[in-house]
């Protein structure tokens, strides 16, 4: 029997442009790109050179300091372009896609009878290694390193968040597929979360060689270190691996197939998208095709993920790695005449400060604007509200800004990732850049203790 | 408003780095930000923020005090003119009150906020809204016959010793407008307590009645003259003599509404404050002593500024304790302590600022003790799953 698990903290924020349950046909892109800043501390190294051909599953770059994890192409085609930023960091290795998608061939078999090395062998060499990320830290996980356990969320509560139950339609099996890989790599258990709000697909909540666990509550009860808290709490020197649901599949129909085969579901949501809808797409492709004559006049701001914890990409940049949303919110870059004063009938906010609060239940356009200057911390209590790990976020965050190593580690930092602070930067009236602070602090940490 | 933006928009060039007024830059981007919210988007983390602000935040808490300051403003009209037996219709009383009442205001709102506008430049900071609250705070828990020069040198005084040293708003250890009013508590006692302070024009000119005492219940109670104390309503309802904005309990209480209501002020600090009250009120009638031990508890949130103080200023973010736990124990001790300095100690008829003040001092230690309890229960964790651990390897 699984437990449930309550998330009394937290809030869901009432957005405009939800993703209708439909899949809507479109023709795909031809353009593909893997970022590496996607991958956080990573330093690539290139192996193809620019008008190389590539198949689908082709090595386009691999980690310097870990060579043997391996970044692949999710298209055969040409490379078309390698996209360098400031100090020729590599920004984009864009590959332009064939008609036929031709691919490598990497081992196929059953992972209840290969050994751990060669299924870790072949989710390196395939390029899905990186799909598997690690707490703490938030960073790719250690193909030498055994994690004490795996977690899939397979709900995501954050703001316009696409539906894992019907993404994973038509897919269950190979669902159960990779579930069956990952319980190879852990000694301990798989654990898939679900929404106990409403019924679940069976793919998850009657997948065997894992524990099902069930939440209920607001946003982030489906990010996975709240999850990590209340079902098996990491301490120092522990190692959990985390990955998303669609990244399951992909492994799974590695192993079946020994193909890498990326395709994916993804929704189009947010306020400025004429209809918001779900796609069949692949994953890194360019999302032009998709907002192209399906997004409303003026300046938008396009997020690769959801409006918490994306990415800005341009309108016709890539979806992330890690990615299955896309976001278009307006930008708020206009200036409002005493708009700290006004009423606000029509304006979001978690306190109730603002008079909207005699319209609940509404969904709200919410543009980018920071709402406010950057100010010292002076109100308590409110962050408390919106995070529901047994953690002192302003401590922990007071800690980090003081570089204090020992007060981190005391605090929880191995506990936390980015997004668990997006919701308490989102409240925050003194408007501090925590995702960005937590990061930093997740960095000093590697460096500290390595 | 296009053209008020488009000439902001034309002399701001001269306030930047290089420009004529560089000097004032801060105080540009003071006038600028309060007229309009910035045209500033979110660049990282994340892209959406709520709309609210410092800004926002500090003046919900001023119409907060709203309701305090005008029946503060009526009071000390209806005060004065009961003190010299003429009855007045409304508007002259409210008038006159008005007239005694907003100079105190102008004067802790112009000297504060000059502080702070050279602190900022100084600094190279934006202008910090902290002291839109405490500049009201200030003129409410001071008599109403208070020099001004006072209320401009204890402003002065709170700013740059409570405050400014400390690195700015959020910063401070002390509640800036309880530290302007002990600064004059102990600096100029014979401003700030007796008899004759409480009621405005009483220290000079004509019509003052012969022997008139206008002494405030709390004064009374600390010469052990219980039998002298107001009536309940009146002094629910602040018709009584005390400093401008603590005397009407009703206002407070709608003052404690929005803050509770809008989020901005900790119930947790506001109920505790007064559990912690009413149960030292209790403890007193238990052995009472003398009458004053003997008064009864209730009788303690009508009396001085024990509401005044739970509702403004012991949920100030800032001087008292941040974690949720610390503030239940930050919130009961103020509320004890100040009935324990009330009843204990005749030398200072009103507990509550220094119950506060001293708790501000010990808000820091309680939320230690509540973080360190959060860092042992992680440590119990770790021991815990290293032993499990260790039973897996040796399975003895």
């Amino acid at each position: 029997m699984s437990r449930v698990f309550s998330v009394r903290k937290g809030l869901n924020i009432s957005l405009a442009g939800r993703a209708e349950k439909v899949f809507a046909k479109v023709e795909p892109s031809d353009l593909y790109a893997l970022k590496p800043p996607d991958f956080h501390g990573l330093v690539p190294r290139l192996q193809v050179k620019e008008g190389a051909d590539v198949k689908a599953g082709s090595v386009l770059f691999t980690d310097k300091n870990r060579p043997d994890i391996c970044f692949t192409s999710p298209v055969s085609g040409k490379v078309t372009s390698i996209n360098r930023g400031e100090r020729r960091i590599i920004l984009e290795v864009v590959v332009k896609a064939d008609k036929d998608n031709v691919y490598e061939t990497f081992r196929t078999g059953d992972p209840f009878t290969m050994s751990r090395e060669d299924i870790v062998d072949n989710l390196l060499k395939s390029g899905l290694w990186p799909v598997l990320r690690q707490r703490p830290y938030n960073i790719i996980a250690n193909p030498r390193d055994v994690p004490k356990s795996v977690f899939i969320s397979a709900f995501d509560s954050a703001p316009l968040a696409p539906d894992y139950d019907f993404i994973i339609m038509g897919m269950e099996e190979d669902f159960q597929a990779g579930i069956n890989v990952l319980s190879r790599l852990t000694p301990g258990k798989v654990h898939i979360n679900i929404n106990d709000e409403y019924p679940a697909s069976t793919a998850f909540s009657q997948a065997r060689y894992a524990q099902v666990n069930r939440f209920r509550g607001p946003h982030p009860s489906g990010n996975v270190g709240v999850q990590i808290q209340r079902v098996d709490p990491l301490n120092k020197g522990e190692i959990i691996w985390v990955l998303n649901v669609q990244d399951v599949v992909t492994i799974g129909r590695l192993f079946k197939t020994g193909k890498y085969d990326l395709s994916r579901v993804v929704a189009l949501t947010g306020s400025e998208v004429k209809n918001p809808r779900y796609y069949r797409t692949t994953g890194c492709s360019s999302i032009h095709h998709l907002v192209r004559d399906n997004v409303r006049e003026g300046q938008n701001r396009y997020i690769s993920g959801n409006v918490l914890t994306g990415t800005r990409i341009a309108s016709e940049g890539f979806l992330g790695y890690y990615d299955s949303q896309i976001t278009v919110i307006p930008e708020g870059n206009h200036f409002e005449f005493l708009g700290w004063a006004m009423p606000g009938f029509n304006k979001y906010s978690a306190s109730r400060t603002f008079w909207s609060w005699l319209l609940p239940r509404r969904e709200y356009v919410v543009d980018t604007n920071l709402h406010g200057g950057q100010r010292a911390f002076v109100l308590t209590g409110l962050y408390e509200k919106v995070f529901p790990m047994d953690i002192h976020p302003m401590q922990l965050l007071k800690a980090i800004m003081a570089e204090d190593i020992d007060q981190m580690e005391k605090l929880g930092i191995y506990e936390v990732a980015e997004e668990d602070f997006a919701l308490c930067e989102f409240v925050d009236p003194s408007k501090t850049e925590m995702q960005a602070l937590v990061r930093k602090g997740l960095d000093t940490m590697i460096r500290e203790m390595s | 408003m296009k053209s008020l933006r488009r000439y902001i928009d034309r002399i701001k060039p001269h306030f930047e780095k290089g420009g004529k007024f560089e000097k004032l830059q801060s105080t540009f981007e003071g006038f600028e930000t309060f007229l309009f919210v910035p045209d500033r988007v979110t660049t990282s983390g994340s892209h959406i923020r709520d709309s609210i602000d410092m800004k926002r935040t500090m003046i919900v808490v001023v119409i907060a005090l709203l309701p305090a300051l005008l029946f503060g403003m009526y009071n000390s009209g209806y005060q004065h003119f009961l003190a010299t037996g003429d009855t007045r219709p409304f508007w002259p009383v409210l008038g006159y009150g008005f007239m005694q009442v907003f100079p105190l205001i102008v004067v802790s709102y112009v000297t504060g906020l000059t502080i702070e506008f050279i602190f900022a430049q100084i600094r190279g900071h934006e202008i910090n809204e902290g002291f839109l609250v405490s500049g009201m705070l200030i003129p409410l828990v001071m008599p109403v016959d208070v020099p001004l020069w006072m209320v401009a040198v204890s402003t002065a005084f709170a700013v740059i010793i409570g405050k400014e040293v400390f690195g700015g708003s959020g910063m401070n250890v002390l509640n800036p407008a309880l530290t302007a009013r002990a600064f004059l508590f102990f600096a100029y006692p014979a401003e700030m307590t007796g008899d004759q302070v409480w009621i405005a024009g009483m220290k000079q000119g004509t019509g003052i009645p012969d022997g008139y005492s206008g002494s405030t219940a709390l004064g009374e109670l600390a010469q052990n003259l219980t039998g002298r104390i107001p009536a309940d309503l009146d002094s629910f309802l602040g018709f009584i003599p005390g400093s401008v904005g603590e005397t009407s309990k009703l206002a407070i209480l709608i003052g404690a509404f929005i803050l509770i209501y809008t989020g901005v002020g900790s119930w947790k600090i506001i109920l505790s404050v007064f559990a912690g009250g009413l149960f030292m009120g209790l403890v007193f009638n238990a052995f009472a002593a003398n009458e004053y031990m003997a008064l009864p508890a209730y009788k303690h949130f009508l009396l001085g500024g024990f509401a005044f103080g739970a509702v403004f200023m012991a949920t100030d973010p800032v001087t008292a304790s941040q974690t949720e736990t610390g503030k239940w124990i930050y919130g009961i001790l103020t509320g004890m302590l100040a009935i324990l300095i009330r009843v204990l100690n005749p030398a200072y008829p009103e507990g509550m600022m220094l119950a506060i003040l001293l708790m501000n001092v010990f808000a820091p230690l309680i939320d230690y003790y509540v973080v360190e309890s959060n860092v042992k229960r992680r440590l119990k964790r770790l021991k815990r799953s290293r032993m499990v651990e260790e039973g897996k390897h040796n399975p003895e």
